[in-house]
């Protein structure tokens, strides 16, 4: 008897999931493959491409384009995506000034926008849409834990900068919502920037105590060396973006011992998180960052509601979505009312493993964190 | 502002007015002569960074690596200039600029083929490194100061290069007749080559000295390439002495007003919205800066050859 209840239960589900199965889920990714933040969509490119190949789940279609880092490139190859390629998702942005720039209309036009990276203020509260999903984080969120974490390591009068675009403006926002000192100057960078002495000139003439800085890719690079050159010795902190692991193998010994934030890292212990990792030096081999492991999580939430619901039927489709049943190599991850994580930030350090440069995890910056946007948002 | 603070500011404009007149110098000695737009000249600088990284690395020597960035990118440059450019100088100007666009798509994509899409490594020299007291108690970099120090002494060879040796006199006639200089006898496509390999030379340098404190990663040749182009607009086509001046007064005006305009705006404004108002300002300074220039002065500052 019991044998046959569960082989009638094998059945039944099989033949949900033949139906789910149907109709193949076609995935646009439009991320930075080339000029100065390419390393950033390359990671979440390869973070994705890898889960969909543990995966082997045939039905996941994905075509990848370029965007350069150019918004108006960004909208158009999104245009084509979803008129001429009949995407039904799209993902890959990692600058923020794109994902204003192409979200508001991809989901307009009633596809799924689920962000590997980009998480602007304006599309977690008022600009939210029951059609876009966030599976990294809202941008603050990493700067709020290290503001929380300058004053609980007794910083009172830190320096800031960022670059001038939307996320620069959330990181320092985010920055300053958790720290309770003063603010010493703040400044906004060219985003692209890739010299930073007029900034470290200012730094040293302010008499700050701390300097907390988000600063992407070869702008991270950039800034770092010239800071180990200039003789300032103020202590500098940022979230991962400033130290994720494309950057420190470029600035070298210079990093050991910085603070940072982030809602991964690689230390994590969970089964996901362990697979991840070896999988990733396995098939690339290099270490994954944290924008590797936004692209992993990402086609892991679009695998597990493939198994849920047809891709046709968007209210469904939509449900199991917002589920986020799959196992996130960040350990607990579920979606708050505008569809943004919450989850717990960690504050992380710099340190050497042999000769590679990586982080590691020393405590908990801020638990179960939602954004700070999500009560403006109708959904 | 205190004085300390402003003349290491100045002292940054400076410098970065320096690594770009190592760029401009060789874009507007190939347009002058020849009369080509390279857009491909950004692409030198990164392959001057690129070859300095692998040498530096593989060698463990810096020193090394910035000699076979100049002869690497010399090296690229004549094979650039025999194999493409040669076929582009009677040809006009939208052709020259469709033509070395395909060729930083070409190297770009090369360059990540070879070196992946994630930025490489490289160190300053230990004899350069950490800062240094100046006179009135400013602390500034060594490195900086030494890029400085190298760049003027460029400035000084390529100066006397010009003015004083057979070869110089051969550009110089070469910007003003061409038809006239291969009439007599002078073999012009060499010297097109040579000083094609030359403004090379100085886009590798360039790009291994940058490499050094910033970031080495493709692409990372087009922004400075923008930037050069202001320069040599500024400094007057062909002038290698307006592109000097060119050069530094870019440098400056830019860095001064990235510094000042946000705290000008800070006197009436709240302090982020200055900032931004201000950032955003700066970032257009030296563009009004050429659009001033350009309507006292429509042929630039040192028109050579107008």
């Amino acid at each position: 008897m019991k044998k046959m209840i569960f082989a009638s239960l094998l059945g039944l589900s099989l033949t949900a999931s033949a139906v789910a199965m149907a109709e193949p889920v076609k995935v646009g990714m439009i991320t930075t493959l080339s000029g100065g933040g390419s390393g950033l969509g390359v990671d979440v490119r390869d973070g994705f491409m890898l889960a969909a190949k543990m995966a082997g789940n045939k039905d996941l279609e994905v075509v990848i384009e370029d965007d350069a880092r150019k918004p108006d490139l960004a909208v158009q190859i999104a245009d084509k995506m979803i008129q001429k390629e009949k995407v039904d998702i799209l993902t890959g942005i990692i600058w923020s000034n794109l994902a204003m720039a192409v979200v508001p209309g991809a989901v307009g036009q009633g596809v799924f926008y689920l962000s590997p990276n980009a998480g602007p203020s304006a599309l977690a509260g008022k600009g939210c849409h029951e059609n876009y999903f966030n599976v990294a984080w809202q941008n603050d969120n990493l700067h709020e834990a290290m503001g929380g974490h300058a004053s609980s390591a007794g910083f009172k009068n830190a320096f800031i900068l960022a670059p001038n675009y939307p996320a620069g403006k959330d990181a320092l926002t985010g920055f300053k919502r958790f720290f309770k000192g003063d603010v010493a100057g703040e400044l906004y960078t060219k985003l692209g920037q890739n010299d930073y002495a007029a900034e470290i000139a200012q730094i040293r003439a302010s008499g700050a105590d701390s300097v907390f800085f988000f600063l992407p890719g070869g702008m991270g690079i950039a800034f770092m060396k010239q800071y180990a050159q200039s003789g300032v010795d103020t202590p500098v902190m940022g979230p991962a973006f400033s130290f994720d692991q494309g950057i420190l193998k470029a600035v070298g010994d210079a990093a050991i011992g910085v603070k940072n934030s982030s809602q991964w890292s690689k230390d994590i212990d969970n089964p996901a998180n362990k697979a991840f990792v070896e999988g990733f030096q396995a098939e690339y081999g290099r270490l994954p960052s944290l924008y590797a492991s936004q692209g992993f999580d990402t086609a892991n939430l679009i695998l597990s509601a493939m198994n849920k619901a047809d891709v046709k039927d968007a209210d469904a489709f939509r449900a199991a979505l917002k589920e986020a049943d799959f196992d996130s190599v960040r350990g607990d991850f579920k979606f708050d009312s505008n569809q943004h994580p919450i989850q717990d930030i960690y504050v992380r350090e710099v340190i050497k493993e042999g000769d590679v440069l990586t982080n590691k995890i020393v405590g908990v910056g801020l638990e179960d964190r939602s954004s700070a946007y999500v009560d403006a948002c109708k959904l | 502002m205190t004085l300390a603070l402003f003349t290491e500011q100045l002292l940054n404009g400076v410098q970065f007015g320096i690594m770009l007149f190592l760029m401009a110098a060789g874009l507007t000695l190939v347009f002058g002569v020849m009369g080509l737009i390279n857009l491909a000249h950004g692409s030198l600088y990164m392959i001057g960074a690129f070859i300095c990284a692998t040498v530096a690395v593989a060698t463990g020597s810096f020193w090394l690596g910035l000699i076979a960035s100049l002869a690497g990118a010399a090296a690229a440059g004549a094979v650039m200039e025999i194999v493409v450019i040669r076929r582009l100088y009677a040809r006009d100007h939208l052709d020259q600029v469709l033509a070395t666009f395909a060729l930083i798509l070409i190297f770009s994509e090369g360059t990540r083929w070879v070196f992946g899409s994630f930025p490489l490594y490289l160190d300053i020299p230990p004899i350069l490194q950490g800062a240094v007291f100046l006179p009135g108690g400013v602390q500034y970099p060594l490195y900086r100061l030494a890029i400085i120090i190298a760049g003027l002494a460029i400035a000084l060879g390529l100066y006397l290069l010009i003015s004083r040796t057979r070869l110089g006199m051969r550009i110089r006639a070469g910007e003003s007749d061409r038809e006239m200089i291969s009439a007599l006898g002078v073999d012009i496509r060499t010297l097109y080559t040579i000083v094609f390999a030359l403004g090379a030379a100085l886009a590798g340098l360039a790009g291994a000295l940058v490499g050094a404190i910033q970031s080495v990663q493709v692409g990372m040749g087009e922004p400075v390439l923008i930037l050069a182009f202001v320069v040599i607009v500024i400094g007057g086509i062909g002038s290698v002495k307006g592109a000097l001046i060119g050069a530094i007064l870019v440098g400056v005006v830019d860095t001064m007003g990235r510094i000042l305009l946000p705290q000008f705006f800070a006197l009436f404004m709240e302090n982020a919205q200055a900032t931004s108002v201000g950032s955003a300002l700066a970032s257009m300074a030296i563009y009004i800066l050429m659009a001033i220039i350009l309507a006292l002065k429509p042929q630039g500052l040192f028109a050579a050859g107008a």
